[in-house]
């Protein structure tokens, strides 16, 4: 019983690991570039919905949808801004300059909330009781399998079936040939940091309502985890985030349990660095052969 | 690609720079012409002069991103402190401590450099950057575990893995002291590392690497980075090669970690996190990447500048962001490399020459 609920609360963070990692994955698929500011804009999505709810005092569902509105904007605005313009740079500039917007986010939430952490209240609070009592899971942990398991699924038809989601996995295949057929590949590429804003953000909303503390710094480890999973499962490969960021939560939350909680983390790096030796290109990852 | 040519005189120039800078603070420091601030940071600047050169090595000459850069720094650091520590009744000299010490940093650094090397440089391009990420982290995590501590019978290492063991399961004898308390790190360490070793430390990483980039070795070395598969065609041993750039480039940083960690009374492995190898990253690909030149400037300039803006204090990493934010878009965005080019005419001409 106490090692289920041990993988509930694995699976839960897993989850929101995933929600990350759908961000990080989708981002670098199509444009090849690691994002390092996505950690951020989850700092930030906690933040928006806070404030909605304890100063506004509107209900959780606006706050969350507020935040996600908020985010989307900020994810359009910093690849316009700052990732556009470097479209055709080296691959480093653009990764430094990632590492700036994420600076700039911190220290600019810094300066607005302050250093201290503030207290989150959950947006759902309760717990089910199963087996006698022996089982209590947190209505939050199912909210966020849930949104999980939603997200999965629209995002692999929208990228499957729609007209939108085709152009996505076209600007991912090939820039050159996808502007030839009449895609707008900044526009996309536009897109592409939208969704993965807002899932950025509903991801804050969860992390900050499972652990009750939010401060500037909260983005950046889950952020590098969610970073993990996603090469983990194949980064560029919507499955593999899901599958990469729930295996991750599970080792996590199973090892701090059983093993050390203090290296919990660096098991959960060991797991990675073991994956990529025996599958170079992650769990579920495309094997591309390089050409001469 | 860059091209890397051996110019001597550019080389000499570079250790001419590094002399003279040296002088000039010194001697302004002897006269008391420096802030009590400036001065304290005068040895970090050394250490983080030197792992940019040797961020350098593995990044712009060997061609492969390491986001754990810090590990080594961090591996280094603390052999360097126990070295330094249980050697302290033994040799009195401190500057022979201060130099045992960063030998001990710099091997230890590179057989940590080996362990992680062997299936890190089996990886390309981001996979591989996201290993040396996870490196540095586990790195981190452990030492941050360990529990060290010095009596008559030699040294005492523990492991708190589960965070139940302390101190007191040292059992060191009368007269024994702890050197490394787990998460609280190195305390009371004796601060040896001066601003003198630290330069000689600078004009020795430079000496290695240059020599290093110049040599066959290099030209192999950068072979492979500018085309791995033509070298490898023309019979360049890939693991061979790789491994002795990132193995050099291991060693040097963790020199430069004993160096740094012998600066400070107390030292804790936190500091050589994420952060960390990122700050380090930022000094090599701002000072322009397998210049080596560049990587001194600009490892000094930003280390004084966020000092410098204390006046800002608050805005300071605000301010620092954007600087990097603005330059590197300054720096690649072809629209904003002409329009720097119409404000500064010298410039263009340059640019036109050189194309």
């Amino acid at each position: 019983m106490e090692f289920l609920s041990y993988l509930i609360s694995g699976i839960s963070l897993g989850s929101v690991y995933a929600i990350i990692a759908l961000g990080y994955t989708m981002v670098y698929g199509i444009a090849k570039m690691l994002n390092f500011a996505h950690g951020d804009v989850i700092m930030v999505g906690g933040y928006i919905s806070l404030i909605a709810m304890m100063n506004a005092g509107l209900s959780p569902w606006v706050a969350i949808l507020l935040a996600m509105v908020v985010c989307t904007l900020l994810g359009v605005l910093i690849e316009g801004l700052a990732y556009r313009p470097l479209r055709a740079a080296p691959s480093l500039a653009v990764l430094i300059t990632a590492i700036g917007v994420s600076y700039l986010l911190q220290n600019s939430a810094l300066l607005i909330f302050g250093a201290n952490p503030k207290s989150y209240t959950p947006i759902i609070t309760g717990t089910v009781h199963l087996f006698d009592g022996q089982l209590s899971i947190s209505y939050v942990s199912l909210l966020t399998v849930a949104a999980c398991i939603v997200i999965m699924v629209a995002l692999t038809l929208f990228t499957s079936k729609s007209k939108m989601g085709k152009a996505m996995r076209a600007v991912s295949e090939d820039k050159a040939a996808a502007q030839l057929m009449g895609i707008n590949v900044n526009s996309t590429i536009s897109l592409t940091f939208a969704i993965g804003s807002a899932l950025a953000a509903i991801a804050g909303v969860l992390l900050c309502s499972s652990y009750s503390t939010l401060m500037p710094t909260t983005g950046s480890m889950p952020g590098i985890k969610a970073f993990t999973a996603a090469v983990f499962g194949g980064i560029g490969s919507i499955p593999g985030a899901f599958l990469g960021g729930l295996i991750l939560g599970i080792v996590e939350s199973l090892s701090k349990a059983y093993i050390s909680s203090q290296l919990a983390n660096s098991i959960v790096f060991a797991a990675l660095i073991v994956v990529l030796l025996v599958k170079p290109t992650g769990l579920l990852g495309k094997y591309i052969p390089e050409k001469v | 690609m860059k091209t890397n040519n051996p110019s001597r005189l550019k080389d000499f120039l570079t250790f001419a720079g590094v002399i003279l800078a040296f002088l000039v603070v010194y001697i302004m420091r002897s006269r008391g012409m420096l802030t009590r601030s400036l001065s304290g940071q005068l040895v970090p600047i050394c250490a983080y002069v030197v792992m940019a050169i040797s961020l350098n090595l593995t990044v712009g000459v060997l061609g492969e991103l390491s986001l754990g850069h810090a590990g080594f720094m961090s591996v280094g650091a603390f052999s360097g402190v126990v070295a330094a520590m249980s050697l302290a009744s033994v040799i009195p000299s401190p500057v022979l401590r201060l130099v045992i010490a960063m030998v001990v940093g710099a091997i230890f650094a590179a057989i940590t450099g080996v362990i992680v090397g062997v299936p890190v440089l089996r990886l390309q391009g981001d996979y591989l950057a996201i290993v040396t990420l996870a490196f540095g982290e586990i790195i981190k995590d452990l030492i941050n575990c360990l529990i060290v501590g010095v009596d008559g019978n030699g040294l005492h290492i523990l492991f708190n893995a589960t965070g139940s063991r302390s101190v007191s399961d040292l059992h060191l004898m009368e007269g024994g002291k702890v050197i490394i308390k787990g998460a609280q790190g190195a305390t009371g360490v004796k601060a040896i590392a001066t601003f003198p070793a630290g330069v000689v430390l600078i004009l020795l990483a430079l000496v290695i690497v240059l020599n290093l980039m110049h040599s066959r070795s290099g030209r192999a070395i950068m072979a492979l980075r500018d085309n791995r598969i033509a070298a490898e065609s023309v019979g360049i041993n890939v693991t061979k090669y790789k491994m002795m750039a990132f193995v050099t480039s291991a060693a040097l940083a963790g020199a430069a970690g004993a160096l740094y960690g012998l600066n400070f009374s107390t030292i804790v492995s936190s500091k050589f996190n994420f952060n960390t190898s990122i700050t380090v990253l930022v000094f090599v690909v701002l000072g322009g990447l397998g210049n080596m030149t560049g990587s001194i400037i600009a490892a000094a300039v930003l280390t004084i500048l966020p000092e410098a803006l204390r006046g800002f204090d608050k805005y300071r990493m605000l301010a620092y962001a954007i600087v990097l934010i603005v330059v590197m878009l300054g720096t690649n965005n072809p629209q904003a490399k002409a329009l720097v080019g119409k404000l500064i005419p010298h410039k263009k001409k340059g640019a036109e020459e050189g194309a």
